[in-house]
């Protein structure tokens, strides 16, 4: 059975375009770069390539990006990176819906002694800007907020808000790793100082990440080995991966459009017939500012992991926001956050779609998943009081 | 993803007695949507308290599900009192095991059943039972303290797995610590009984679970248990004070005393008086 794959904002499929750049830096390429003969200097030279084709998906300039293993060390590295900048600073501003790379980090943060503050967002996902703006102080050493959210896809104003923290001298960093390849970004027009991306999430491939450094911002390294990176970065290349997400750039670009368009249409039918068939269904976030590629979908009165298992049935990929599929008890604190019911949270979905799906498969799902809803609702012991909710109304 | 065995899968997918039951005799409720898993199991009974239907409706997960379908499988056909034996370890080994951290799922089945069944003999509802530790799911200190003893649990971490306590915001984790240790500490480890305890394992094991949990009990109404003999699985016992004259001294010993000794040393010992 081939898989439905509707769960990119877990991983993406390399695309076979990448796959076909990386092979040869394992079999033939395989020299280091910074070895003095020319074997392994070539090497070198496209690495340096595929770094201007990373800038030029953000509008950067090659020397503005460093590479390194994930999304998580891209993080790290940054809000680290601006507090050691900032010695006297020891306040730290994020939100309450970021991903757990931030999340964790900012929790540690407050145990080191930091002053942290978590702005909320409303019942939609959207960031409380006032209190975000109350927050601010001299004190203040950096921002760090998700461009677009992973569970909801729901896009903060991280632009506008990275102007408004110039402005007040605090270093601005930005979690991108779910908007680099699904919507245009231009950092040469931008206050944005620092942006964290993921490699296998624009159809690259895994074990490499990057973080764009503005020019002129003050940056000490995570890891501190040799001159990899300029000094930024030690640790030798991961070449072959560095080549893959500079193809991988290339690519998404190229695809960029039809995301917005193709991709973007197949989601919103996804969404509208499956709230059309299904009672009691809720879409989570602000439909208004969103991801092309994302829906969030709350079925009520029932449980996520016994949806996603039934679903896995009939091959779907899909995720989900209860309890149960992570291991913790609580369902997600994205959900949470915003102030999801537990009715609800604990029987949300997440569908996440790529260039690689088509109408049929989309069909498909429409077809399969409202049997499955209406079977698991059938053994709640709370869905009886939700029709008579229904009826009586 | 989870690691579930064909049977749990099996009972997911294809549940057994599912639904509702408008005529039951029994029903008891457990959990809550907050909580992430909640389940209503309905009983019918013969004359005998033979247990001939059970229906069940469940929210929550596929192992919640699975352990909800077995649990109706288990019972059907078993008297109350047979039931009653049934844990939440046989309900998983029914299973073919459980992820550990989804043990909770098990417990589940059996506190349903419990309640199920003192709604059926009509005992009042208990209250709180215990001081409630964990605020998150609403665990209380009684229901811990049980789940460590039963199941052998030493880490707050297996705790959280079997009865969700902990789970949440992490502040109660001392609390926890303290009821662990308080009764790995109290309890010299009873072992997992076996048909191979020797007379002599037998006999420290009863003298043990009469000293720590029926004495105390007893004494409350100016009672006491002597032990006076362990033949195979016969208990030997001389009841002292006032229950040596207590009318309801049998009920005391079936239901209690037995019943006790059931839970603590193997469940095939039964309890006989002997006259003073």
């Amino acid at each position: 059975m081939k898989p439905i794959y509707l769960d990119n904002n877990a991983t993406t499929r390399t695309a076979p375009e990448v796959v076909e750049a990386m092979t040869p830096y394992f079999s033939d390429h395989y020299g280091n770069p910074s070895s003095m003969h020319s074997f392994g200097g070539d090497v070198g030279r496209h690495i340096r390539d595929a770094r201007a084709k990373l800038a030029d998906l953000l509008g950067a300039r090659p020397e503005e990006i460093v590479y390194n293993s994930c999304g998580t060390e891209s993080d790290n590295t940054a809000i680290r990176a601006a507090l050691a900048a900032n010695p006297d600073r020891r306040h730290v501003v994020t939100s309450r819906v970021e991903h757990p790379a931030v999340k964790s980090l900012c929790e540690h943060l407050v145990k080191e002694g930091y002053r942290v503050t978590f702005v909320p967002v409303d019942r939609k996902g959207r960031l409380d800007l006032d209190h975000l703006y109350d927050h601010l102080t001299d004190d203040t050493a950096v921002v760090s907020l998700m461009w677009a959210n992973n569970e909801t896809g729901v896009i903060f104003p991280v632009e506008e808000i990275a102007r408004e923290t110039k402005d007040r001298g605090i270093v601005f960093h930005t979690d991108a790793v779910q908007t680099v390849g699904k919507i245009p970004i231009d950092l040469s027009n931008s206050a944005i100082d620092m942006l964290s991306l993921s490699g296998h999430k624009l159809h690259g491939p895994k074990g490499v990440g990057a973080l764009y450094i503005r020019k002129g911002t003050k940056f000490s390294p995570f890891l501190i080995g040799g001159h990899q990176e300029s000094g930024r970065r030690g640790g030798t290349e991961n070449t072959a991966a560095i080549v893959g997400l500079g193809r991988a750039a290339e690519f998404v670009a190229a695809h960029m459009e039809e995301e917005n368009t193709r991709v973007k249409s197949l989601r919103d039918r996804l969404e509208s017939e499956l709230i059309r068939r299904v009672p009691d269904a809720v879409v989570n976030g602000d439909t208004d500012n969103r991801l092309p590629n994302t829906s969030n979908i709350a079925f009520e009165y029932i449980e996520g992991e016994a949806i996603l298992l039934m679903m896995d049935g009939h091959g779907i990929c899909a995720s989900s926001g209860s309890a149960c599929t992570s291991g913790s008890l609580e369902p997600s604190h994205v959900l949470r956050s915003m102030g999801v019911p537990y009715t609800a949270a604990h029987g949300s979905i997440r569908f996440s779609l790529s260039i690689y799906n088509t109408e049929e498969e989309i069909d498909f799902v429409i077809d399969k998943l409202p049997p499955i809803i209406e079977r698991l609702r059938q053994m709640s012991p709370f869905w009886k009081g939700a029709c008579q909710a229904q009826t009586t109304a | 993803m989870w690691e579930y065995t064909d049977k749990v899968r099996e009972h997911f997918i294809n549940p057994r007695n599912v639904g509702r039951m408008d005529d039951a005799d029994a029903v008891g409720e457990v959990g809550s949507m907050a909580c992430g898993d909640a389940l209503k199991l309905y009983l019918k009974l013969d004359d005998n308290e033979k247990i001939v239907d059970a229906k069940f409706q469940t929210f929550g997960c596929a192992s919640a599900i699975a352990s909800s379908s077995a649990l109706t499988e288990m019972i059907i056909g078993k008297t109350l009192q047979e039931a009653e034996q049934i844990t939440n370890e046989h309900i998983a080994d029914y299973l073919g095991g459980l992820p550990k951290e989804k043990m909770h799922c098990s417990v589940l089945g059996r506190d349903a059943l419990e309640k199920a069944i003192s709604c059926y003999r009509g005992e009042p509802e208990k209250k709180v039972d215990g001081q409630v530790v964990c605020e998150c799911f609403g665990v209380t200190d009684r229901q811990i303290e049980r789940a460590v003893r039963e199941n052998h649990l030493t880490s707050i971490e297996d705790v959280t797995d079997y009865v969700k306590a902990g789970g949440g915001c992490g502040n109660c984790h001392d609390a926890i610590q303290d009821i662990i240790n308080q009764v790995l500490g109290n309890a010299p480890k009873v072992k997992k009984p076996s048909n191979k305890l020797t007379n002599i394992q037998k006999i420290r094991m009863i003298e043990d679970a009469l000293e720590r949990e029926v004495r105390p009990e007893l004494r409350k109404d100016g009672g006491d248990i002597e032990l006076v003999d362990v033949d195979g699985d016969k208990v030997l016992v001389k009841m002292r004070g006032r229950c040596a004259s207590c009318a309801a001294s049998q009920v005391t010993l079936e239901h209690y005393v037995e019943s006790k000794l059931r839970e603590l040393v193997p469940p095939e010992l039964f309890v006989e008086e002997v006259p003073s």
